[in-house]
């Protein structure tokens, strides 16, 4: 759960840092840390972007347990 | 002759009359002395204050009734005019039925929808915002059917990145609705998913009428989990709808929504991307330029400028220096020989060359420049330019 969370906080701030340069007005050493911290940020969300996963699973509850099992998508009934 | 005619040939000809100049026709009425039949077959009266018609719904036709038929009904039919020849009854042969003002479901749906309303099931501020990026996404909808196909297609196209829990329900039929309920609770004890589409295919307000139930309006309602409902039906809303955190109208479309097609998001990372580089680029040439003309201008200038000309001078004074040297050098040699010339000139072996030598006292060898000091008899050494002598004194003049 918090790994996407880190997606979105991580592209949030990564639009918050080049609107910061944009700006201008920054001293070069503050500049060079926000662009560096640019450069990390966008690194982690390409990796992120290319993970692929495809999971399907189906709930189901036993009890009061629950476990996941692969879903078959049987084909149309109707 | 008037022709006579047989019961059964009258009776086809008023049928063929009929039915070729009557056509499929729309007949409004109130239902009365309904039957269902054992066979399947509704058989019932249409009446208005002066007349009424019999009508007959066979089984197959009456597939798609959404409601149940009733006594006092107030209902518009789509249908034909025939003959049963068998009695000779003018019958409408019924097409579609549909409830004219309230129907029992219909009403039964506003009843619940105030109710629920006044209870603030419906409040905005209740209501949980959708995530931007669920990472895992919990569907409760019929394992068969369209709508799981469709949902899973397009999250897999857009984010082959989130997860799928399938949790399967019946969507419609007795129990359908209970089970739908228990659904969307299992999911928020399972906890693990960010997001919930609950939904289903199209169908008639009798299939999706489990999605007006009450107990399925309070599942949602308690849901931690933010949910979509996606219940096929494109203009009409159905309770669930009205409770859901946001109502879109087919599964497809909660899928879209649900997940950002990581494609464009990945265009927008490279734009971000590129405008940084850019950024960071032309702050650097800007910087250098600063640099480059403080380098250019005298004022930044003038030290080097200085170390120059100290430079050069310290040169100078370098060169001057060893030129001096030389010089100096040079002079003494100069005045060395004008010495040693003048020296010579004072050397009395300049003196002795002239005839002249000197005298002195034996055994002292004090140098004589006054007779006086001698007496008779002192032994005296003569130096000579060449050569010397010793004597005795044998005679004294004090001038």
């Amino acid at each position: 759960m918090s790994e996407k969370e880190n997606f979105e906080s991580a592209l949030k701030r990564l639009e918050e840092i080049v609107q910061k340069l944009e700006e201008g007005n920054l001293s070069l050493d503050d500049s060079l840390k926000l662009f560096e911290e640019g450069i990390q940020l966008s690194r982690f969300c390409t990796k992120k972007l290319s993970e692929a996963e495809k999971k399907v699973e189906k709930l189901i509850k036993i009890g009061e347990e629950f476990k996941l099992e692969p879903l078959d998508i049987e084909e149309d009934e109707e | 002759m008037q022709k006579i005619y047989a019961v059964s040939e009258i009776t086809k000809e008023i049928k063929t009359l009929l039915e070729e100049n009557i056509p499929t026709i729309w007949v409004e009425g109130e239902v009365s002395n309904y039957t269902l039949h054992s066979s399947g077959h509704r058989y019932f009266s249409l009446k208005d204050e002066n007349s009424q018609i019999r009508c007959v719904f066979w089984k197959w036709q009456a597939y798609s009734l959404s409601f149940e038929i009733e006594d006092g009904m107030k209902v518009i039919a789509l249908g034909n005019i025939t003959i049963y020849e068998r009695n000779g009854q003018y019958q409408l042969n019924i097409i579609k039925l549909k409830p004219l003002g309230i129907g029992k479901l219909e009403l039964e749906f506003q009843r619940l929808k105030e109710k629920l309303f006044k209870e603030g099931l419906f409040d905005e501020s209740h209501k949980i915002p959708i995530p931007k990026f669920p990472q895992t996404i919990g569907v409760v909808t019929s394992p068969t059917g369209a709508a799981i196909r469709d949902i899973i297609e397009i999250i897999q196209r857009r984010a082959p990145d989130v997860k799928i829990i399938l949790n399967p329900v019946k969507v419609q039929g007795p129990g359908a609705a209970e089970e739908i309920a228990q659904a969307i609770y299992d999911f928020n004890e399972y906890k693990k998913v960010n997001l919930l589409i609950v939904g289903r295919g199209g169908g008639s307000l009798e299939d999706l009428w489990a999605f007006n139930e009450e107990i399925v309006a309070r599942a949602i309602y308690d849901s931690k989990i933010p949910v979509i409902s996606a219940i096929g039906h494109e203009i009409d809303f159905t309770i669930a709808d009205f409770v859901a955190d946001l109502r879109v109208p087919t599964p497809s479309a909660a899928a879209e929504l649900a997940v950002r097609d990581r494609a464009e998001i990945c265009r927008e990372l490279n734009t971000l991307i590129n405008r940084l580089i850019t950024l960071q680029s032309s702050s650097i040439e800007y910087l250098k330029q600063r640099v480059e003309s403080a380098i250019k201008s005298y004022g930044f200038r003038r030290p080097m400028d200085l170390v120059g000309q100290l430079t050069q001078r310290t040169d100078e004074l370098t060169r001057n220096l060893f030129k001096e040297k030389k010089n100096c050098f040079e002079f003494r040699k100069k005045s060395l020989s004008l010495f040693m010339g003048k020296l010579n000139a004072l050397s009395p072996l300049a003196v002795f060359g002239r005839g002249f030598s000197l005298t002195r006292k034996l055994p002292e060898l004090l140098i004589i420049k006054d007779a006086g000091i001698l007496k008779i008899d002192d032994r005296v050494e003569v130096k000579f330019l060449k050569g010397r002598i010793e004597s005795k004194v044998e005679k004294v003049d004090k001038e």
